[in-house]
């Protein structure tokens, strides 16, 4: 099973400086610590939003890439939002979702749907542009640059379990240090 | 009388371009219809209100302004994603709630409806800015609490206490 962690720093090899990711609890806690950035978007709020929020971005600047790592227990807690952002189709955004099986955040407890549920097919039945999903490095490896380069919107499950143990600093979440970070950082968007 | 034209006027004046709705009864005909026909706004149908804080708040950090127009319920819904987005993150989230079913010229909290009567309580207890627009004379009202809210990047909610007449 592909970890967490490697595929995101795949990620990281693939994205400039200055692009926006929005990223949702435990996936975040991983991305900030590979790609520590102060285009790094974390402060979504209540659980299942980070969806939402990315939508907004995407909405704001057309001409930018978003870039959504979303988690499975947070999609579940938003799945409509499959269907506004199909709906909105903002050709800029790539939803990436970890799926791990569990609500990590909260004790690994399982997520319900777990091993049945098709988070991709849903996308697609959605209206999302391109579904993907991906068990092992090398194959993400490879698809990466045509992903970052397909017009979306695009949903990408990650198949993944956690790898290395980062910080978990909620106060680097939700803090409003971190709020005023990122709204510098895109002033001049 | 309340006219949908004078308040999607005002909001317009606001230089809010962004509308993000659920429809609610007692202004899908009086706004959002004209809304989601009008090209000078930007329409964006959410599945679930709670969706539309996340979206707005993002908008926000491109100086772009927006407007969340929902019904009562949905934002008792969405209290959550209220109280962590809007109220904790000190966001500047306008919400339009329509109240349906308020019984007109009858003050909110006096309401026969126990979740009308709720709304401005729970608001208060939020330490959520809130404004009735119940009369054309209250339109004059939605201007300055959308600047406002852009101004010191905070919340507020415009109460649509009787259906607003269609264009």
């Amino acid at each position: 099973m592909m970890k967490r962690d490697s595929w995101l720093r795949i990620l990281a090899d693939n994205v400039a400086q200055d692009q926006v990711v929005v990223a949702a609890y435990s996936t975040a806690f991983d991305w900030i610590a590979i790609r520590p950035s102060a285009f790094n978007y974390i402060s979504s709020g209540a659980m299942g939003l980070t969806s939402s929020h990315a939508l907004g971005f995407a909405l704001a600047w057309p001409d930018r890439k978003i870039i959504l790592l979303d988690g499975d227990g947070s999609l579940l807690m938003n799945l409509g939002s499959l269907v506004t952002i199909a709906d909105a189709a903002p050709e800029n955004l790539v939803h990436f979702v970890s799926e791990n099986g569990v609500y990590e955040a909260n004790g690994s407890h399982v997520i319900p749907g777990k091993d049945k549920v098709n988070f991709a097919g849903m996308a697609e039945n959605a209206g999302y542009a391109r579904c993907l999903e991906f068990s092992e490095e090398t194959d993400f490896q490879e698809e990466l640059p045509a992903i970052l380069n397909t017009k979306g919107p695009v949903f990408v499950t990650m198949k993944c379990e956690r790898g290395e143990a980062y910080p978990r600093d909620y106060s680097q979440m939700h803090g409003p240090a971190v709020r005023q970070r990122f709204a510098e950082a895109v002033a001049d968007f | 009388m309340l006219s949908g034209d004078r308040i999607i006027g005002a909001v317009r004046d606001s230089e809010v371009r962004t509308i993000l709705t659920v429809p609610d009864r007692s202004t899908e005909e009086g706004l959002l219809g004209p809304i989601s026909r009008d090209p000078g706004f930007r329409h964006v149908r959410v599945c679930k209100e709670d969706e539309a804080l996340g979206i707005s708040a993002a908008l926000s950090y491109s100086k772009q302004r927006a407007l969340i127009l929902i019904q009562y319920t949905g934002l008792l819904d969405s209290l959550n994603a209220v109280r962590a987005v809007a109220v904790e993150y000190k966001m500047p989230i306008c919400m339009m709630v329509g109240l349906h079913g308020k019984e007109p010229d009858v003050a909110p909290t006096a309401s026969r409806n126990y979740g009308i009567r709720i709304i401005e309580p729970i608001l208060d207890a939020m330490g959520i800015a809130h404004h009735l627009v119940d009369t054309d004379r209250d339109v004059e009202r939605i201007g300055p609490a959308i600047e406002t809210a852009y101004a010191t990047s905070n919340p507020v909610a415009l109460l649509i206490g009787r259906r607003p007449v269609a264009p």
